[in-house]
């Protein structure tokens, strides 16, 4: 299986010093060394326009012209827009419209949904995610998830933390990979001294925290979130806005929403998707609208947009 | 709300409690008359074993081989021993059978295709076949047949796992459909292979379900008779089988019917006595299977 491209700051020197310098240093403090791109990765969207991509950012998802449908049935159409790196992009729309089925599709999850299937082309830093040689165990690896309920495995906080290095078969000292990834998800100062217990004796908030910390234990490069804070209350919802902010400059983060308020202060970029009723009466979800998160609140340029993100219909 | 309506709504519920409060008192009286009575169907026959049986209970009676002679000096020691190499030997058959049967059909098998359809039906078939069907089988292919096994512990414990397998595979799949669809995305969100994903996630946490289904299949095999007459069993074995494909072996089901078929009255207070050592194995596989459920299960 071919493995896919590695997020250039992931080779060894950079994660070796931060090791080495103690898991203590705030991921904000680390030298932004990010930007060059891999080689092999730079033409990353050969014929794809990226909508209003901010001129210095490169797409870490190419999507073009995907299609995905359950049981032949399309759920969403014709989605086309490139997702920059290191940026927050806030997925919208109203319930129905394909935002989770479109989300899934950038880590392959919906490969474990046997009716589903996938037409068009996602690329990420150039390769492209659905060519038959990529294995989807390794697009995980690179990609992480955080779902909408808290997905704490029946196991105490540390090895919940420690599966995806252990089954990654990731090299180094497991107590300090674990420790550097709660603290990067702003949980343990909380958890510390009770990290044999089992995770789910924690409250909901920390059980979300726990699972984006276990995303983060695989350094990954990017991290999906399907309406992460949803069941949570609003103490804890900004305690995620705020963990999304740090990780921004080293995870490229894309965030499912049904909060406005929240895709307004977290995000830079927003896709608005709606559902259309084709010809044959078929209701199928489309992106109708991509751009700046600023410009798709304050001066959006479909009606249907502005009508949604005004709270006027759906 | 007006003064006026008052009585009216007032009048309603109480009309409405009277009728509902004898149906109370009938219901759940006659589910308690159903209890009892099977309840004390049991206690007398239990209690008619325990007063026959106990005192034929010694360690000469576990440690005795059966006579045919002598009723005092005969025991059980073959067909204990019989029964619990019958036990070993069928648990090592079904739990990787069963478990791996049950992993295949709940996370690989593609439901919509018509074999595995095929299958899972004809599972749910071979759990109400009778006992005897299995026996015949053994004989015919673990016996004689292709395997040519002969009447020895190794095709009697095949057949009872063959007989036990369908409800080891049915229990094993509901403990593994158990495990949440969210823990095998968060699991393979991670980077985890499918293979590690069963053998870290689904399987630890269903395992407490497939060892409770395994304990409760082997409960039914250690009782089960007709299928090893069928087999060939036998039923005064004076020695031990010394290795589990050339001697021949007895098991208690078969030494209990043995005795009470005998025209003697002291022989048949012997049977009692085994009906007891089986009922006690018995209670101790299933307080095994209780403890396990409740020490172990996952509450997701
Ligand atoms: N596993 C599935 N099988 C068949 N159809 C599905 C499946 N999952 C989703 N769908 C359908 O696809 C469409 C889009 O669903 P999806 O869950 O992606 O919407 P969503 O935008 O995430 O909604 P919400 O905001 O409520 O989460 C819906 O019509 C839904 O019924
Ligand atoms: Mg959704």
């Amino acid at each position: 299986m071919r493995q896919v491209t590695e997020r250039p700051e992931s080779s060894s020197e950079p994660r070796a010093a931060e090791s080495a310098a103690g898991a203590q240093k705030p991921p904000a403090a680390e030298p932004a060394d990010g930007r060059v791109m891999g080689p092999g990765t730079a033409p990353a969207v050969e014929g794809v326009k990226a909508p209003a991509a901010a001129p210095d950012s490169k797409p870490v998802f190419a999507v073009e012209r995907l299609t995905v449908s359950y049981a032949g049935r399309p759920a969403v159409r014709e989605v086309s827009f490139g997702i920059e790196e290191r940026r927050i992009t806030a997925l919208i729309g109203a319930s129905g419209c394909g935002k989770s089925t479109f989300i899934r599709t950038l880590n392959r999850m919906n490969d474990l949904i046997p009716s589903a299937s996938v037409e068009g082309s996602v690329r990420y830093h150039g390769q492209d995610l659905y060519a038959p040689d990529v294995d989807p165990v390794q697009v995980r690896k690179r990609i992480g998830m955080v779902f909408q309920k808290p997905n704490p495995f029946p196991k105490s906080i540390y090895d919940n933390v420690a599966f995806g290095p252990r089954v990654l078969g990731m090299k180094g000292e497991m107590d300090e990979m674990v420790e550097r990834a709660l603290r990067r998800g702003a949980l343990w100062d909380e958890v510390k001294d009770r990290l044999k217990q089992n995770a789910f004796g924690m409250s909901g908030g920390q059980q979300q925290r726990l699972c984006i910390a276990r995303a983060l234990a695989t350094d990954p490069d990017v991290i999906l979130m399907d309406e992460p804070a949803s069941a949570l209350d609003p103490i804890s919802t900004g305690r995620i806005e705020d963990l999304m902010f740090e990780l921004k400059d080293r995870v490229s983060i894309v965030i499912v929403t049904h909060n406005m308020q929240q895709a307004a202060r977290v995000s830079d970029m927003t896709a608005f998707f709606t559902v259309v009723v084709d010809d044959t009466g078929h209701r199928h979800g489309e992106v109708v609208e991509y751009d700046e998160t600023e410009k798709v609140f304050t001066n959006p340029a479909d009606e249907r947009t502005e009508a949604y993100v005004t709270g006027r219909v759906g | 709300m007006s003064v006026a309506e008052v009585p009216v709504a007032r009048a309603v519920v109480r009309g409405a409690s009277r009728g509902a409060r004898v149906r109370e008192i009938i219901f759940p009286a006659s589910l308690m008359l159903c209890i009892a009575f099977a309840m004390l169907t049991l206690v007398v026959l239990l209690l008619d074993v325990a007063v026959d049986g106990l005192p034929v209970l010694s360690w000469n009676f576990l440690t005795s081989f059966p006579s045919q002679v002598f009723p005092e000096r005969s025991g059980i020691q073959s067909a204990l021993v019989g029964t619990l190499l019958l036990m070993v030997v069928c648990a090592v058959f079904i739990v990787p059978v069963g478990t791996a049967s049950a992993i295949y059909l709940e996370e690989y098998a593609d439901g919509n295709r018509w074999w595995n359809r095929l299958i899972e039906v004809n599972i749910q078939n071979l759990a109400a076949v009778p006992s005897i069907v299995y026996g015949i089988l053994g004989l015919a292919f673990l016996v004689r047949g292709p395997l040519e096994l002969g009447r020895v512990v190794l095709a009697g414990a095949l057949t009872l796992g063959l007989l036990v397998l369908p409800v080891v595979i049915i229990v094993g799949r509901e403990a593994i459909r158990a495990v949440p669809n969210s823990i095998r995305e968060g699991s393979m969100a991670l980077g985890a292979t499918l293979w590690q994903t069963i053998w870290k996630q689904i399987l630890p946490g269903a395992l407490p379900g497939i060892a409770t289904g395994i304990i409760l299949a082997l409960s039914r095999a250690i009782g089960e008779t007709a299928p090893l007459i069928v087999v060939g069993a036998a039923a005064f074995a004076r020695f031990n089988p010394n290795d589990l494909t050339s001697d021949p072996f007895s098991a208690l089901p078969i030494q209990i019917l043995a005795w009470i078929q005998d025209p003697q009255e002291e022989f048949r207070t012997l049977a009692a006595g085994a009906i007891l050592v089986l009922l006690i194995l018995l209670l101790f596989m299933n307080a095994g299977a209780i403890y396990l459920r409740n020490r172990y299960e996952q509450k997701w």
